[in-house]
């Protein structure tokens, strides 16, 4: 049996194979540029305290990008494989070779980014298997037998993936980098399914995951919910955990796209011509930003961009990435940007980060604080099925899920109905009247796609539940 | 006339892989085992006002297997192409069988399903989107924009197109072997329109969305969509709804056009007769759904007017196939009949541990994965709402309502974790006064309950205005997967249906 082709060797063989290759001028943007994916899963599902699936998955993905000179500038083909061996890898090549002169010219051409080595290009991909869910299987056992005790119903799902990245162009870029991701969510029901509460964690392995507070915190949540009162829609006075925080800002981070904004549709756009970058947000001292070394938050330094589109341009593969301020003190400091739409706007080179966080300067009190000074309001848990309404505004709807809470004279004292809310990210950063400090919050909504958030509690006096929900 | 499978996909070693893992499975002692390989070839094309902005050609090809072993299942997946990863393959799935063995506390047993040894099936469409070369797809999209481009107070298009071409074998332990291919595409072009002095901006885009058709729906050779005439009424509608008045919150009678009601549909039936959501399977992440297993054949969905059925066999649906990913051969069924729920959507081991309630022991065949590397979970069906034989038409429809509104195409989308409240927008809303339409307003959504809903449709219209609709990006499942799905349905009135006025639920 043949040893299979590591991804370097991808790499390698790929930019070797190029006819695109080599014939550049220094800092041109004609060649060729690879991106080798290797994902290593396990993960558990369980529902009704007992296990539902499960799954153990080794895969792979080679992107390889050429980009070809021509009269009328510069193309670009994308072609991406999961399953190749080294015999099939001139065929990917002259594939992206081809897509790139069919496809005419692209207008987000730019230099390939040169000469950037990392250190650990040399190193295999991480991996992980299904003993790395071992240590927790037992803790998830020992919480399936309490809740039948209890009386209680278990569902969840587990996950633990290693993605190593291998980036590599022929203006001589080498990166690698390792993105370890372990997640829990866990939703707790009472047997009669009229109590609901959930929490949710992540973190860069499943050592730091520990269940058993986990399933002490569902305790707390459905032991708030034994008395019940049904409340109206109308505007309350709502304390947003940080997971519900982050459930809406990460919507609000999605759609700072600079070029819609510099074309006029979205909610950052300024009337007339341009963006709102500049513009103050809102009057309290918020700050939205990602850096790849954010602590606890580490994620990709450079730019890994698989196909292009307004938010991100593959011939920007290896940019650097590093802290960048979305909103800063309350004012619209950047949009994502790729090296193309910074040009047409005018503003810095800011490309998207894969982690976000959200600090509302002078805040130091906690959640429960915030709650502490309720005199009559809402204490919700996650938010669910968010979908934008109208992008003039960003008002996006979505519902209350799995533990909304009545809090009166800084007490929680009963559970209420579920609601549908119509709200915008953007305007609540002008209206909430308390934050708490940011902590690690793991979302409901988006969460599965982008674990790495840290977020304060926000309390809003005026949050606009449209409507009631029966949803339990 | 049925096209062959891809020859590039059947020269993949696909039994000799399915061999191996099976005998490895057999002889780890599982009580069944399947193997599935496929072939799943991609590609998105977006431009941006004529342009191509950015384009993936993608194939991803890989194998998984699943195992049921001492009542637990397993599952893994590989892309390494060969029969000595397929063996260890097995192994993986029997070691995580074992680790998840302590957590499982009902042994699974799958309900019969005859074996099915070496059938194929092959989607209808005409002409295979690979086939057809990159310059002439771009071509086509750019012409298409700068059609709508060339319209007043346009001021951006956006194109894009989607294209998927699937090959899926299947063989399990009890003898059955499948040799499937799928064709669908997704073309879409947005208009946008903005006014530089307010600031205000809309946008309005094409009905037709994806289907499980050919190149020729792109081009609009097999005569469902007509282009031209789809492309040059964006702008006159577009400024028709810059310049509309916005709607007077309230409670209104409203006929929807099929282009939006099959979204309604999805949400409000398709998902909540999923069993595994009944079940709770879903509970921590899609959700559950209100139509629990105790209501079946007692549950009030709606007006007894109301039918709809499951099927994976509608011509050109995008959940159509002819075995699913447990082997089972597919069929259409009753999930609401005369406005009680009588049905649900199954795979097999929810039809062998409910066999008592569903009164049936099969599944009927609705396991899908959406890629090799995913387990099968119970996803959606075609799950599409009946017409009425010598109904009415949309215009008669629209003569019955004296003060509403009629809503066409579907924009945004909201439903609560039981599927109870739900909210939806359009593409573009017109009132209805006398019986006659006048005119778009703005800012429309309606909000309602599903079996109030359902309980208000008064009217469901002929076969003449029965469609097919559908999308690629239903979400399911840890770790998240997306489905294609389609809902036909006719055009439907509904009395005294919430409207909101969304610029005022912003705040303004």
């Amino acid at each position: 049996m043949t040893r299979p082709i590591t991804p370097q060797e991808i790499v390698e063989r790929c930019l070797e194979l190029s006819t695109t290759a080599g014939t550049s001028a220094t800092g041109g943007s004609h060649g060729l540029t690879v991106l080798v994916d290797e994902l290593s899963r396990a993960n558990l599902r369980w529902a009704n305290n007992t296990l539902t699936t499960n799954g153990t998955t080794q895969e792979r993905q080679v992107t390889v990008i050429a980009t070809v000179d021509g009269a009328h500038g510069t193309s670009a083909g994308v072609v991406g494989r999961s399953a190749v061996t080294a015999d099939t890898l001139e065929q990917l090549v002259r594939a992206a070779e081809h897509a790139a002169r069919e496809n005419g010219p692209a207008e987000d051409a730019q230099p390939l980014v040169a000469d950037s080595v990392s250190a650990d290009w040399p190193e295999e991909a991480g991996a992980t298997s299904p003993a790395a869910l071992s240590t927790l299987a037992p803790a998830l056992g020992e919480a399936f037998h309490r809740s039948e005790r209890q009386r209680r119903i278990l569902y969840g799902f587990l996950d633990h993936e290693v993605h190593t990245t291998y980036l590599g162009n022929s203006a001589g870029l080498r990166l690698r980098h390792e993105q370890p991701t372990a997640h829990i969510s866990i939703t707790g029901k009472s047997r009669d399914l009229t109590r609901s509460a959930w929490v949710g964690q992540a973190e860069r392995d499943t050592s730091e995951i520990d269940v058993t507070a986990l399933d002490a915190e569902l305790d707390r949540r459905l032991a708030w919910a034994s008395r019940r009162v049904e409340l109206p829609a109308g505007h309350y006075d709502t304390v947003l955990p940080p997971t519900a925080v982050a459930d809406l800002m990460i919507y609000a981070y999605w759609t700072m796209s600079a070029r819609n904004a510099h074309e006029g549709h979205s909610v950052y756009a300024r009337p007339g011509q341009g963006t709102r970058v500049g513009e103050r947000l809102c009057e309290q001292p918020v700050t939205l930003w990602s850096d790849p070394a954010a602590g606890g938050l580490e994620c990709a330094p450079a730019v890994l961009a698989r196909a292009s589109s307004a938010e991100q341009s593959v011939f920007d593969n290896g940019l650097p990435l590093g802290r960048t301020e979305w909103i800063r003190d309350g004012q619209l400091a950047s949009l994502i940007q790729t090296r193309h739409s910074a040009g047409l706007t005018g503003l810095p080179t800011t490309p998207a980060v894969d982690n976000l966080r959200l600090d509302v300067d002078g805040a130091g009190s906690s959640l429960e604080e915030l709650v502490s000074g309720v005199e009559r309001g809402l204490l919700l848990t996650c938010l669910s099925y968010i979908r934008e309404v109208d992008p003039q505004t960003l008002l996006l709807t979505g519902l209350t899920r799995d533990g909304v809470y009545l809090v009166e004279n800084g007490e929680v004292t009963a559970a209420v109905n579920n609601f549908r809310f119509n709200e915008s990210p953007v305007a609540l950063l002008n209206r909430f009247s308390h934050a708490s400090t940011t902590v690690a919050a793991f979302s409901r909504e988006w969460g599965d796609y982008f674990p790495r958030t840290a977020m304060p509690a926000l309390r809003v006096p005026d949050f606009n539940m449209s409507s009631v929900s029966q949803a339990s | 006339m049925a096209h062959e499978i891809d020859p590039a996909f059947l020269a993949l070693p696909m039994r000799s892989l399915a061999d191996a893992a099976l005998q490895r499975a057999r002889d780890l002692g599982v009580q069944h085992a399947d193997f599935r390989l496929e072939r799943i070839r991609s590609q998105d094309l977006a431009l941006r006002d004529g342009t191509l902005q950015g384009s993936h050609d993608g194939e991803d090809v890989g194998f998984g297997v699943r195992v049921l072993h001492e009542g637990t299942w397993g599952f893994a997946a590989s892309v390494e192409i060969s029969t000595e990863e397929a063996v260890r393959v097995v192994d993986r799935a029997v070691e995580l069988a074992s680790i998840s063995r302590p957590l499982n506390t009902e042994s699974v047993e799958i309900a019969d399903e005859p074996a099915h040894p070496d059938v194929s099936w092959v989607s209808a469409y005409d002409v295979d989107p690979f086939s057809v070369p990159d310059t002439e797809k771009v071509e086509l999209l750019s012409a298409y924009s700068r059609r709508v481009l060339e319209q007043a107070g346009v001021e951006h298009v956006q194109a894009h197109l989607q294209q998927i071409l699937e090959g899926k074998f299947y063989a399990d332990t009890a003898g059955t072997v499948s040799t499937q291919q799928r064709v669908r595409v997704a073309p879409v072009v947005e208009a946008i329109a903005v006014d530089q002095e307010s600031g205000r901006f809309e946008t309005m885009r094409t009905l037709a969305t994806a289907a499980g058709r050919g190149w020729e729906y792109v081009t609009g050779d097999d005569g469902v969509v007509s282009w031209d005439a789809a492309l040059d009424e964006l702008g006159p509608l577009l400024a028709e709804k810059l310049a509309a008045p916005p709607i007077e919150a309230g409670r209104y009678d409203v006929v929807i056009d099929p282009s939006n009601l099959w979204l309604t549909i999805h949400e409000s039936i398709g998902h909540a007769t999923e069993l595994d959501r009944a079940l709770g399977y879903e509970a921590n992440y899609a959700g559950t759904s209100f139509a629990t297993l105790d209501k079946l054949g007692k549950l009030r969905y709606g007006t007894p007017l109301m039918h709809v059925t499951g099927d994976r066999t509608a011509r050109h649906g995008l959940a159509t196939i002819g075995y699913d990913d447990e082997g089972v051969q597919t069929q259409q069924w009753d999930i609401i009949r005369d406005g009680i729920l009588v049905g649900y959507q199954l795979d097999r081991t929810m039809a062998r541990a409910k066999s008592d309630v569903l009164g049936t022991s099969r599944s009927n065949g609705c396991a899908f994965a959406d890629s090799p590397g995913h387990v099968p979970l119970q996803r959606m069906a075609n799950v599409s709402l009946q017409p009425a034989t010598g109904g009415p038409s949309t215009d008669e429809l629209i003569t019955r309502v004296d003060d509403g509104l009629y809503i066409v195409g579907d924009k945004s989308w909201s439903i609560d974790m039981q599927r109870y409240n739900f909210q939806f927008t359009g593409q573009r809303v017109y009132r209805i006064r006398g019986g006659e339409l006048a005119g778009q307003v703005r800012d429309v959504a309606y909000q309602a309950t599903t079996t109030d809903f359902w309980g208000s449709m008064e009217a469901v219209g002929n076969p003449q205005t029965y469609a097919l609709n559908g999308a690629f990006n239903c979400g399911k499942g840890q770790p998240g997967q997306v489905a294609p799905v389609s809902h036909g349905c006719p055009s439907a009135m509904f009395r005294d249906i919430t409207i909101l006025n969304t610029a005022q639920e912003g705040g303004e």
